[in-house]
């Protein structure tokens, strides 16, 4: 059966004249790993920060893990877990220390964080830099251990906003390992990025062009609802209007 | 509650990491007191005299010399005419200049009244004040030693005025000033070290990571506050230490007294670095902010000039000063002893304050925008 964990119905928000996000209607399932695409300025994040609570929207409305955004953002915030686009760990504490920190402000108990602080880093090889400074470890690293602090609480859901920018092929290889890894176990995966590859890799994509959902479903079928060979081509389909047909986007590339 | 300790525990870790806070916090104001203790010093010494003698009789000279003894004047040049000492003040190599007339020992000698002019460069109006004052009374007194060397009746004014000084009395000003320096000192780390740290947040964008967790917003800004709360009293400690040990301030009233307002005004202080985090987006935003009230805070609290002797539009405008309320309870109990009666008023317009900006911090603080 189906449990729908996030529900958004006609979601939108403006500033002022500006319609960031436009009536966007979609729902998200149980242990599923949505992708969230659109060109840079579509609305990505500001949808996002509706959906975790960080921005009330103007109207419509939407679920999230069974709390309404607008009534009960709190209550959500301690469903969901949150990687944001800008790397937000703190850079001048240790790799520990952070765990203890954001663990401990999720509420769990010194005897979990411990024990899961040890396990994650164990999972992740990174015992030798158990206590550097975040500063200090490889971008990949610290993307990683973002992720997996992300989680340390077992949301029902976690929210990944380009997740993997700037981050090596291999490591963005390992990062997509420990989502699958996660969704299977039942957790919810939100994603935005800009990788095509990283599309396929989702069970099912929303494309956002100028505020609205051009499109929607699972890679397969999109391709074949615009008739291309890969995601890229559907991308750039709908995000540059200008460039239809296939022999135009190719030109484009 | 255990929220608020593990943010705790982050603050000090983020603080005293930075190898400059430690230096910043303690070793500045520290030396900032000693600088500012001993240069915030309104005596007015060693005024540049210039001495223009037409008579160079026994009796001039004898004025001359009792100038030269004084340790407020100093003697910078004996010219011969006016004009050459008012060209050395407009030079400003001097600050006054006394012009003793032709015949100045033979009309004293005959008792005839005798006039001697004191011209003073006025640039600085609190420094003339006082160099006129001194230079007055010397002449005073040498008119009544040579009358009264001569044994004739010495027609002093009637009544003479002898000031007892209370509370301060040999008029020490860096009795007066420390204290109020302190003050600043404090509400430097309150202010400034609160503001910045939570828009550094904003900077960074680590907030938005805390705003997506189920943290309050009441738990956040007591783990924010409290440490600078903390560290602003460890550090009035340390500058109450040196103020006794450095310069032997009195400590006349209680200190739990001291303490009990530093607590209260600090909230406040710490207030109004919090509504700044919340209106700004940059630390540089923020510091500026911070910068334009104390300025206006520091120059006005009545440490550099007395708030009675402002324009009345003026004094108003210190009444929303906390500053001017903190130096004077510090002066009040430290050196007079005041008591509980005495500054319940300034804690309760404190008290009332630090409710007032806080709520409106809070009020503006959001975790959702």
């Amino acid at each position: 059966m189906m449990i729908e964990v996030i529900t958004s119905e006609k979601l939108s928000k403006h500033f002022g004249n500006f319609k960031a996000v436009d009536q966007i209607t979609f729902s998200v399932n149980k242990g599923e790993i949505f992708g969230f695409l659109g060109a840079n300025g579509a609305g990505k994040t500001t949808a996002m920060r509706m959906l975790t609570g960080l921005s009330k929207p103007t109207s419509g409305m939407a679920k999230v893990a069974g709390y309404d955004v607008y009534r009960n953002p709190e209550d959500i915030k301690r469903h969901i877990g949150y990687m944001s686009q800008k790397f937000s760990l703190y850079e001048d504490l240790s790799v520990l220390e952070n765990i203890r920190f954001f663990g401990g402000i999720y509420g769990l108990p010194r005897k979990v964080w411990k024990a899961k602080s040890e396990a994650l880093i164990e999972r992740l090889g990174m015992a030798e830099m158990a206590h550097a400074l975040v500063r200090s470890i490889p971008l990949g690293w610290k993307q990683k251990l973002s992720f997996s602090i992300a989680i340390l609480h077992d949301p029902a859901i976690v929210f990944l906003d380009e997740p993997t920018g700037g981050v090596d092929p291999v490591t963005r290889r390992q990062f997509w390992e420990m989502i699958y890894q996660v969704a299977h176990e039942g957790m919810t995966v939100f994603v935005t990025t800009h990788y095509m590859d990283e599309a396929e890799y989702c069970h099912r994509i929303s494309i956002m062009v100028d505020g609205r959902i051009a499109a929607l479903g699972s890679p397969d079928a999109l391709k074949r609802q615009f008739g291309t060979q890969s995601m890229d081509e559907v991308f750039l389909r709908l995000a540059r209007p200008g460039s239809s047909g296939v022999g135009g986007v190719a030109t484009n590339i | 509650m255990k929220t608020i300790v593990y943010l705790l525990q982050k603050e000090f870790l983020q603080i005293f990491r930075h190898r400059i806070m430690l230096p910043l916090i303690f070793v500045m104001p520290i030396i900032q007191l000693l600088i500012l203790a001993h240069a915030a010093d309104y005596e007015v010494k060693h005024i540049r005299l210039v001495m223009v003698d037409q008579d160079n009789s026994s009796l001039s000279l004898r004025l001359r010399d009792k100038f030269d003894h004084s340790p407020y004047f100093d003697l910078a040049a004996n010219v011969s005419t006016p004009k050459e000492a008012l060209e050395l003040i407009q030079q400003g190599t001097a600050d006054l200049f006394i012009e003793i007339p032709v015949d100045f020992g033979r009309d004293l000698q005959r008792s005839q009244a005798v006039q001697l002019q004191i011209s003073v460069d006025a640039i600085n109006g609190v420094k003339a004040g006082l160099a006129g004052a001194y230079a007055n009374a010397i002449i005073a007194e040498f008119n009544q030693q040579v009358w009264m060397d001569w044994g004739r009746f010495v027609p002093a004014s009637a009544l003479e005025i002898v000031p007892s000084y209370r509370f301060n009395p040999s008029l020490d000003y860096q009795t007066f000033m420390v204290p109020g320096i302190l003050v600043i000192l404090v509400t430097l780390v309150g202010m400034f070290l609160s503001g910045m740290n939570i828009v550094k947040e904003k900077e960074i964008g680590t907030i938005e990571q805390i705003n997506v967790t189920p943290i309050r917003k009441y738990q956040f800004i007591i783990g924010k506050l409290l440490p600078f709360w903390i560290i602003a009293l460890v550090e009035l400690s340390f500058g109450l230490v040196v103020a006794k040990l450095v310069f032997d301030i009195p400590f006349v009233g209680s200190l739990g007294l001291i303490y009990g307002f530093a607590a209260l005004y600090l909230l406040l202080v710490l207030g109004m670095g919090l509504f700044i985090s919340t209106i700004t987006e940059t630390q540089q935003q923020a510091m500026f902010i911070a910068w334009f009230f104390l300025m206006i805070f520091v120059l006005m609290s009545g440490l550099f000039t007395p708030i009675e002797s402002m324009p009345n539009w003026a004094q108003q405008i210190t009444r929303f000063n906390p500053i001017a309320y903190f130096v004077e309870v510090m002066r009040m109990v430290l050196l007079k002893g005041s008591g509980w009666e005495e500054v319940q008023r300034h804690f309760t317009i404190i008290g009332g304050y630090a409710l007032m900006v806080n709520g409106l911090a809070v009020w503006n603080y959001r975790k959702t925008s």
